[in-house]
């Protein structure tokens, strides 16, 4: 279902240099400031370099080691940028076969609303409400909605979908969207989204992190991050006063060495990129995100609301069989439906033709020589149906053909058995679908309801993610209860109003829980706007699309789920790498202290349980560590890491296990490794 | 380590069990305003506290409100104790006469007594008046355990309400936990104190003629009454200079027995407490569960070093059958030391039975951080349960970031605002014990209140520091600390460690009762399984051990390892 752009490979070549450069770009201090755990440790690499060349014209010793010391930590600074930098430059590549799509056009502006005549305006200076005339071939200056007319649109240039779709004015389908191009046929459009700030801008500036503002997770994580760094700062510069007390002194370069790897810089460092990773995955799924908050919250959604039809089922119901009253033959019914369908082309009416030629060999003939009259299904009378050669045949809604029967025939014309055909079709989850000729009641067709192949498996995959489902239809309870149970949903609300949807929400937010919901229509827009995660569809009025928190590009509302999966991936990834920064500590700990007080107590080297070759390698090794895991774990901060659909617990047992475990494992192994390899080349 | 000395530990630790949940369900019942047994005797006096005092019992506070109120009593317990140190010549009750206490001393003593530390630069029974000791230091055992209580419970309101906007009311639990809580328990304890062999009495210290013809003085005084509120209120301020370690303030291995009991059986209660007032037991069992399992790590490490005997020795050929016993009473013997050294300084009671500063480098380690962790293992009457909890609240939120959901503590979420003020309480342990050992290993005012010289007189400052920003009290001994510079930089310590401690964490309390309930589902973390304990037990294992494992290690490692080579400081 889902039309997932190909990602670009992890470390590409195109990729990489751009990065490189900007790395450096970003020592900017106020880039840096935009990160505290990243801006400290750029502070004291600054500080250290000052004091370093003070002691090249002082009687600076061990000038080797501190050059080899700074240069690490200033590469920790520069692994960080580059790999906020990486990350976004992959959303650049993105953006950029998006702004391919946005050559400048020139808009023809209707003088007056009422008149043709248009004078020329270059779209980036159009205006929120300005009318513009669009012929085929035209690109479409900018965002808006058609006042007037019909057209078919190709938007392959933002949903990468190639088939053209049609957009018309009033109704659900009147958004369209700058960049994309009408095929045929003329339209009014009236501007909605002024120039730079329409759904493509808004999607480039997104996916090239340039309007990233901080989640709110991601602010109270960065808080944490420097409350924990405060607190090596208690730790490292009470040792000058413990040394002096011992009788010794630890030097600026050591102190400095210490500090920064007990930081979190791995995290601190990874922690945008993992943010704009997260954006950019869900653009590759075709979801435009107004913010990055709204994916955050699709993560902690407890209940997701789905429209039955399209989402559950398919959009179409299918006649699936013809029921019939007493004393009437099969063969009598699927005529007179077959008849009451010809005209008929909606895809209900359709697949009555279809069933009743497959069952009865009824081929399908020509009204206009049968001299048949079609009647149109009206919201009054709620029935359609054909007068043809004297016969009147009427299908409808069980309560309207009730109706119209009894009225023509008496009260007693309506058979009892209509009653109990339809409960036992709605109680199957069909819609039945009455048939009568004259005042006669022939039987009645069901309507299908097909169930989505595979949704119940994706159903019982959110319940264990712990998100309730609740399906909502306009269906009587019977009906929905049946399909409910069929799609496996936890919920379902029947006979739905748009009324009923937002007050479901509300009530559902008044328990506490968040609740994300799709929808098109400008019904829909309150209870977009209501819900925490509105997802609207592409297809969708302009209404909608403003009031939700993000746009599916595919218009396919199963994409909810994806949706929900990257907003918890976007955490878990957060969690998992500040678990490991911090395990990470107790190695370098033990790297370091016997090394930094091996002249004040030998005896400390006894937790020297690397044994580490020396005093010097033991400190070079652990900012080696330090600075290299940044750009180990680049790939794992941009794809994220992977969420399993299982229950809370084993799911954080197993990343305990891994980033917890893991991280207090890997730096004992890692240091020793760069400690053997530094002792080997003889870099200390 | 011997069978008897494990019997014993476990007894203590199956007796504490199966009182938890009595206590704290008769504590749910008491601050709920339910009618228990004591309503009748004592409910006309509750309501007589009220209208003397103007307060309106019904009306809650918000959490500015109860945290003002709170400053403010504790501002005139300090200015009235202080006062009354310094004025102590001239009030009653002083048989011995003994005179003022000097500025400092008198200032490091009220602060210590009304912020629940009972750090005591001085010796009792040379320097304070039964007067002072009753009207003074006893009222404060009880209404600053009372305090602690409160302050304990707004924070679990701020759990257990939702969208509210109020925490509570200080007056009320103050006179509740004082009227049914402590005072009832200590009446009792006292009585069972002086039938074990506590004096209790007004006399004059009494002088005698030993056998050698040498000339005694015998103190005395209301010694049961004191002590029986000091451990339930975890306190801990002896009535004489050597504590709970003099006969006459512990003398029998039942009133030692008791005395333990009594210092955890209110911090164990309340986690019952909390569990009901959340209407889930099983979250107080969890947080129960995590605190034994730092308190049996700590005494079974505590028990086996002591019984390792001294190191030097050991490699000199002289055999220690029973462990290091310098600094021990014989009646209590390795095990029932090194139990109480590990209970007193997981809650932050601080009195002691042994001396500290005598025992092995790893032996002294474990007291010590015991405290440094923050006295959340049980902790001190109240505090060691909001300071738990704040721990808590930084465990789920890096967990639960792993769980792929906004993280959630008790149906609350935890965003940038908790977590803001809970690393602001947390970053003042390191700020005070690190920042004043760092100024005094380096002053010669420092210096000079030392014993002992190299790693073991750094752990002296160190743990000076680190029990008075805790707010533990107990002393590593060998310090002389009754000096002006001691008495102020202690005096500072305790402040920061109790009230830059509570405020944030009351503004905490007030952030969550203003936060809707989410219920759990699937998808949140529970947290009353092993999962969560083994995490909680780890968070605060690694926040503490990153923030002092310098300072632990140029302390007592050091030392221990310099030991095992033949030296010693």
């Amino acid at each position: 279902m889902t039309t997932q752009k190909n990602a670009p490979a992890l470390f590409d070549r195109a990729l990489i240099v751009p990065a490189i450069r900007d790395a450096f770009i970003k020592l900017d201090p106020r880039t840096l400031a935009r990160n505290p755990v990243i801006f400290i440790t750029a502070l004291v690499s600054l500080l250290a370099t000052v004091l370093f060349v003070h002691d090249i014209f002082g009687s600076g010793q061990n000038l080797l080691f501190s050059a080899q010391v700074i240069i690490w930590l200033w590469f920790t600074v520069l692994f960080a940028n580059f790999a906020e930098a990486i990350a976004e430059g992959r959303g650049k590549a993105q953006a950029a076969s998006l702004r391919k799509t946005q050559t400048q056009t020139i808009a023809k502006v209707l003088v007056s609303p009422g008149s043709d005549s248009t004078r020329n305006v270059p779209a980036s200076q159009l205006k929120v409400g300005d009318v513009v005339l669009v012929r085929t071939g035209d690109l479409i200056p900018g965002d808006g909605e058609i006042i007037e007319g019909v057209a078919t649109v190709d938007e392959s240039a933002i949903t990468g979908e190639s088939a053209p779709v049609i957009r018309e004015s009033g109704g659900d389908r009147s958004a369209v969207t700058g960049g994309t191009r009408v095929l045929s046929d003329v339209i009014k459009v009236r501007i909605t989204a002024a120039a730079g700030s329409s759904f493509l801008d808004r999607m480039i500036s997104l996916v090239e992190g340039a309007s990233r503002k901080k989640t709110p997770n991601e602010i109270a994580l960065n808080i944490l991050l420097a409350g924990m760094s405060l607190i090596f700062v208690f730790a490292t510069a009470s040792i000058p006063s413990f040394a002096t007390y011992a009788g010794g002194s630890i030097s600026v370069i050591v102190l400095v060495a210490l500090f920064v790897t007990l930081i979190p810089t791995t995290i601190g460092a990874l922690l945008s990129a993992i943010g704009i990773a997260g954006m950019n995955r869900l653009v590759r799924f075709n979801v435009l995100a107004m913010s990055g908050r709204a994916v955050e919250a699709a993560g902690d959604v407890d209940v997701l609301l789905l429209d039955k039809t399209g989402t559950i089922t398919l959009g179409n119901r299918q006649a699936a069989e013809f029921a019939v009253m007493p004393g009437v033959t099969e063969a009598e019914l699927a005529d007179a439906a077959q008849l009451s369908s010809l005209s008929d082309e909606t895809p209900e009416g359709r697949s009555v033709v279809v069933l009743a030629k497959e069952k009865y060999g009824l081929r399908g003939r020509d009204l206009a020589s049968l001299n048949a009259r079609f009647i149109p299904f009206t919201a009054q009378t709620r029935m359609s149906g054909v007068d043809i050669d004297g016969r009147v045949i009427r299908k409808g809604a069980i309560d309207s053909i009730t109706e119209y029967v009894q009225r023509i025939g008496g009260q007693h014309a309506v058979p009892k058995e209509l009653k109990e055909i339809a409960d036992r079709i709605a109680r199957a989850g069909g819609t039945p679908l009455a048939v009568a000729e004259g005042d006669r009641v022939l039987g009645v067709i069901y309507l299908k309801d097909i169930v989505k192949g595979g949704i119940r498996e994706r159903f019982a995959e959110l319940r264990r993610m712990g998100i309730k489902t609740v399906m909502i239809t306009g269906d009587n309870p019977l009906t929905a209860a049946a399909i409910a149970a069929e799609a496996g949903v936890d919920d379902f609300l029947a006979q739905a109003k748009p009324e009923d949807k937002l007050a479901l929400i509300r009530k559902e937010q008044a328990e506490g829980k968040l609740v994300a919901m799709c929808g098109d229509g400008t019904n829909d827009a309150p209870a977009l706007a209501q819900a925490d995660v509105g997802v609207a569809m592409q297809t969708g009025t302009q209404a909608a699309r403003e009031a939700g928190n993000m746009v599916d590009l595919d218009s396919d509302p199963t994409k909810l789920i994806e949706v929900v999966g990257i907003g918890k991936q976007l955490l878990m990834t957060r969690g998992a790498l500040t678990t490991f920064s911090i395990a990470n500590d107790v190695a370098k700990y033990f790297a370091i202290i016997p090394a930094m007080f091996a002249a004040i107590y030998p005896q400390l080297n006894s937790l020297n349980l690397m044994h580490l070759a020396t005093p010097q390698s033991a400190i070079l090794s652990a900012i080696i560590f330090n600075a290299l895991i940044i750009i180990a774990l680049i790939p794992l901060a941009l794809r994220g890491v992977k969420y399993r659909p299982v229950g809370a617990g084993p799911l954080l047992a197993r990343n305990l296990l891994v980033y917890g475990v893991g991280g207090l494992v890997a730096p004992f192994i890692g240091i020793k490794l760069i400690d053997l390899a530094i002792s080997a080349i003889g870099l200390v | 380590m011997t069978i008897n000395g494990w019997i014993q530990i476990l007894i203590y630790f199956a007796l504490l069990t199966a009182l938890t949940r009595p206590v704290g369900g008769y504590l749910y019942r008491v601050f709920n305003g339910e009618r228990i047994l004591l309503s009748r005797p004592l409910g006309w006096l509750e309501r007589g506290f009220y209208r003397c005092a103007g307060v309106d019992s019904q009306t809650e506070q918000s959490w500015i409100s109860y945290t003002l109120a709170m400053l403010a009593f504790n501002l005139v317990c300090f200015v009235a104790l202080f006062l009354l140190l310094l004025a102590q010549g001239h009030l009653p009750f002083n048989p011995q006469g003994f005179g003022a206490l000097t500025p400092d001393l008198a200032f490091n003593t009220a602060i210590s007594f009304v912020t629940n530390t009972n750090w005591q630069s001085y010796g009792g029974e040379t320097t304070m008046s039964y007067g002072t000791q009753m009207l003074g230091l006893t009222v404060h055992n009880f209404v600053s355990a009372a305090t602690g209580i409160g302050l304990a419970l707004a924070l679990v309101r701020g759990f257990a309400r939702r969208s509210a906007s109020t925490i509570g009311n200080f007056w009320v639990d103050l006179t509740r936990a004082t009227l049914y809580v402590l005072l009832p328990i200590s009446i009792v304890a006292a009585l069972f104190l002086i039938w074990q062999g506590m004096p209790q009495n007004l006399s004059a210290y009494t002088n005698a003629l030993t056998l050698e013809g040498v000339k005694q003085t015998i103190a005395q005084g209301p010694v049961a009454s004191q002590v029986a509120i000091k451990m339930l209120g975890t306190n801990g301020g002896g009535f004489f200079n050597a504590n709970a370690a003099h006969p006459f303030e512990n003398p029998t291995a039942l009133s030692n027995f008791l005395q333990i009991l009594l210092i955890f059986l209110i911090p164990a209660g309340l986690t019952n407490t909390f569990g009901r007032m959340v209407k889930s037991e099983l979250q107080g069992w969890a947080l129960y569960s995590a605190m034994s399992v730092l308190f049996l790590v700590g005494v079974a490490t505590c028990y086996w070093a002591e019984s390792q005997g001294n190191p030097q020795l050991t490699t000199m050929g002289i055999s220690q059958p029973i462990g290091n016993m310098e600094g021990k009473e014989t009646r209590f013997g390795v095990a029932n030391s090194t139990l109480f050294a590990t209970i007193t300084t997981d809650a932050s009671c601080g009195a002691v039975n042994a001396m500290h500063d005598s025992f092995t480098p790893l032996g002294g380690l474990v007291p010590m951080v015991n405290m440094m962790l923050g006295e959340v293992i049980f902790g001190g009457v109240g505090a060691g349960l909001y300071g738990i909890l704040l721990y808590a609240l930084i465990a789920v939120f890096i967990a639960g970031l792993m769980v792929g959901r906004t993280p959630e503590y008790l149906g609350k979420k935890i965003e940038a605002r908790e977590i803001k003020l809970t690393m602001l309480a947390i970053l003042c342990l390191p700020l005070s014990i690190l920042g004043f050992t760092a100024v005094s290993s380096v002053l010669s005012q420092g210096l000079a209140g030392l014993a002992n010289t190299g790693p073991h007189g750094f752990s002296e400052m160190l743990y000076a520091y680190t029990s008075a920003t805790a707010n533990n009290g107990s002393a590593f001994a060998g310090l002389t600390a009754n000096t002006p510079f001691y008495n102020v930089t202690l005096g500072i310590a305790m402040l920061i460690g109790r009230f830059a401690f509570i405020v944030p964490m009351m503004a905490t309390a007030g952030a969550l009762a203003a936060k809707k309930y989410t219920p759990p589902s699937a998808g949140t973390f529970p947290t009353t399984g092993g999962l969560f304990i083994a995490l909680l037990v780890g968070v605060i294992v690694i926040v503490g051990g990153l923030t002092f494992f310098p300072a632990i290690a140029l302390g007592p490692i050091v030392e221990h390892l310099a030991i095992l080579t033949g030296k010693a400081y």
